[in-house]
């Protein structure tokens, strides 16, 4: 018979047990990329071995439980309030690395102030912002980023630009400031190849290249911000594979990957 | 050793009895009538005097900085932040998150008139929602009370030190009169008491990693947790009341007052001993914890006549009843609207109830 434990086992043996990463289950629903995330952060944070200077800022909505499977210092923020408290910890302590994982809510909607006050003084942290378009840990709510027409529990009928605006492109947004070092999006889920059967795992290694770079730029002094467009198949009611076929059909379509800002050129090194 | 006087405004006082106190950073949004503190923190950062002022930061908003205040005293570094009542409303949710994960800080309301945006003249308005958690949730502030310019340098020091000890957010209610007003001091020596924070979260080095967190989604772990807050504020209860008493010894009615109007009080009680009135003051210096223990021994001791000053609408008066536990009669006087009732008002209104 195998337990959970035992797979949980058995998968480690596979990639490696990471001390940065506590191995507690997580609590994330079958598709959702805030687990592959997870795991790309805690592969940086060895990689650049920095897991004992490293303090994690948990954010409210579904990242909000991230300290219990990244293994470092946390300290937990109000919603929104990331950026500020990161900025709180970074002055007063320097040498540390700061980082949040924020859902859109968090950070486009309820924090945009901390985020966007954060950016514009090139406070040396890193945001990494988890875009599903929805709100996920609410139950399925309006995100800043829903796309217009899309159902959730606070538009039944779809979102109407006409009442509540069009999606907030927070890439866009600090792209436009001086401060940020670091400015990117990415397509985190596996997208569709032309098979049917064929998906392509490239969004993964692009986000690992650009955690990697984050936490780089962070430690050269600069702002860095990626953003990781993601899935929510629960609250999007669809398959897990539907959702990745939206997120990559759909919402690159409003929210386009891509490098915004490298104001270092940590890409090109 | 002649010791040196200086002439200054109570703003400037706490911001330098704050830098004196080894204060490491300071967040905070401009507002009056407390501006002179962060103008007065810009202009002493990176001074070679205090070298352990590490960040003065203006931030965008009243959330912005008492949450960058949050951060650093995650840390354990000693940090403060100052406003006024709307700005001091906003900075609620951060303080209760504060209490929550029972970090040290201060935070410094000079309490102008209100409610809404009021005016620029002093009140003692904001006494419910500094000394009864004030934000979401069950919890407690310390809150200090000063009197004097004098105070205003030292509070600080002492607001830090019980932060620490206690590991919660200390409030110092100031008001817009103490902000303003101008007075000799002698500034407190420069200290840097240490306090130990094995607690904070500073990067895992080679120990077990800290977590500073306040969601507790298991039922038993949030009541474990609000109980140690409880039993916590019981302790702050029995051991942190503080108070003084003026002429209370043989006094038969007794003004309860604190902050700038414990002044006219006291001056009123002089007048009224003057008249053959046997009054005496009870001054407040923690709001929180009230100091019911010396003002039940008061009445127990004999006075039977209590009046309450105040520059609200009544908001302490409900604590020195509960005092006092019905053994006295208390009556309330008071002023809003950012006046101050002049010391001869208190004496006609005390002979008024006393007779």
């Amino acid at each position: 018979m195998t337990t959970l434990q035992g797979k949980t086992a058995e998968y480690e043996i596979k990639l490696g047990r990471l001390p940065t990463l506590t191995g507690k289950p997580t609590h994330y629903c079958a598709g959702c990329e805030h687990g592959v995330l997870t795991r790309l952060v805690a592969n940086a944070i060895e990689e650049l071995g920095v897991r004992e200077k490293t303090v994690l800022v948990d954010s409210v909505g579904c990242s909000v439980f991230a300290h219990d499977y990244i293994n470092t210092d946390a300290v937990q923020a109000p919603h929104g309030r990331a950026p500020a408290v990161m900025s709180g910890i970074k002055r007063v302590r320097p040498d540390l690395l700061v980082f949040a994982v924020q859902g859109d809510g968090d950070a486009a909607s309820i924090g945009l102030l901390e985020l966007v006050y954060a950016a514009n003084r090139g406070e040396p942290i890193t945001v990494f912002l988890v875009n599903n378009a929805i709100y996920g840990m609410t139950g399925g709510q309006m995100a800043p980023t829903t796309p217009t027409g899309m159902v959730t529990t606070t538009t039944p009928r779809g979102r109407d630009l006409r009442d509540t605006g069009p999606p907030l492109d927070a890439t866009k947004l600090l792209a436009g400031l001086e401060g940020p070092s670091y400015v990117k999006r990415v397509l985190l889920p596996i997208a569709p190849t032309g098979s049917s059967e064929l998906y392509s795992a490239r969004g993964s290694l692009e986000g690992a290249k650009s955690v990697i770079n984050a936490f780089k730029v962070q430690q050269m002094g600069g702002f860095s911000f990626v953003e990781f467009i993601s899935t929510c198949s629960v609250n999007w009611k669809m398959t897990i594979l539907d959702s990745k076929r939206y997120a990559s059909e759909v919402l690159t379509k409003i929210f386009p990957p891509g490098l915004y800002k490298d104001k270092l050129g940590i890409e090109k090194r | 050793m002649k010791t040196e006087k200086e002439f200054v405004k109570g703003n400037e006082a706490l911001a330098l009895g704050a830098l004196k106190a080894g204060m490491n950073a300071y967040f905070a949004y401009p507002i009056t009538p407390s501006s002179e503190i962060p103008e007065t923190l810009a202009r002493e950062f990176r001074s070679p005097e205090y070298p352990e002022f590490k960040t003065f930061l203006q931030a965008a908003s009243e959330l912005e900085a008492i949450n960058m205040v949050i951060g650093a005293a995650s840390t354990g570094a000693k940090v403060m932040t100052a406003t006024s009542g709307p700005g001091f409303s906003l900075k609620q949710e951060g303080i209760s998150y504060g209490a929550a994960m029972e970090l040290p800080f201060l935070v410094v309301d000079v309490n102008r008139a209100g409610p809404g945006l009021g005016n620029l003249g002093p009140e003692q308005s904001d006494y419910f929602q500094a000394t009864k958690g004030g934000g979401h949730g069950g919890y407690r502030n310390i809150v200090l009370a000063p009197n004097s310019v004098q105070e205003m340098a030292s509070f600080p020091g002492l607001g830090f030190s019980l932060a620490f000890r206690h590991r919660c957010p200390v409030v110092i209610l100031a008001d817009a009169f103490l902000g303003q007003l101008k007075e000799d001091i002698v500034f407190p020596k420069i200290v840097q008491e240490r306090f130990e924070t094995p607690w904070a979260a500073t990067g895992a080095r080679g120990a077990e990693r800290h977590v500073i967190a306040s969601l507790n989604l298991d039922l038993e772990d949030q009541s474990k947790h609000t109980e140690h807050l409880l039993s916590k504020y019981e302790g702050i209860d029995t051991t942190e009341q503080r108070s003084e008493g003026y002429m209370t010894s043989d006094a038969e009615v007794v003004l309860v007052a604190y902050g700038v109007v414990s002044r006219l009080c006291r001056r009123a009680v002089n007048e009224l001993r003057a008249k053959g009135v046997k009054a005496g003051l009870f001054r407040p210096v923690t709001l929180s914890p009230f100091p019911a223990k010396e003002l039940k021994a008061l009445s127990e001791r004999g006075t039977k006549r209590f009046v309450v000053v105040e520059l609200n609408m009544g908001q302490m008066v409900f604590d020195v009843r509960l005092a006092i536990e019905g053994k006295g009669s208390v009556d309330f006087i008071h002023r809003v609207g950012g006046l101050l009732p002049a010391s001869s008002d208190i004496v006609r209104r005390v002979e008024m109830i006393s007779r």
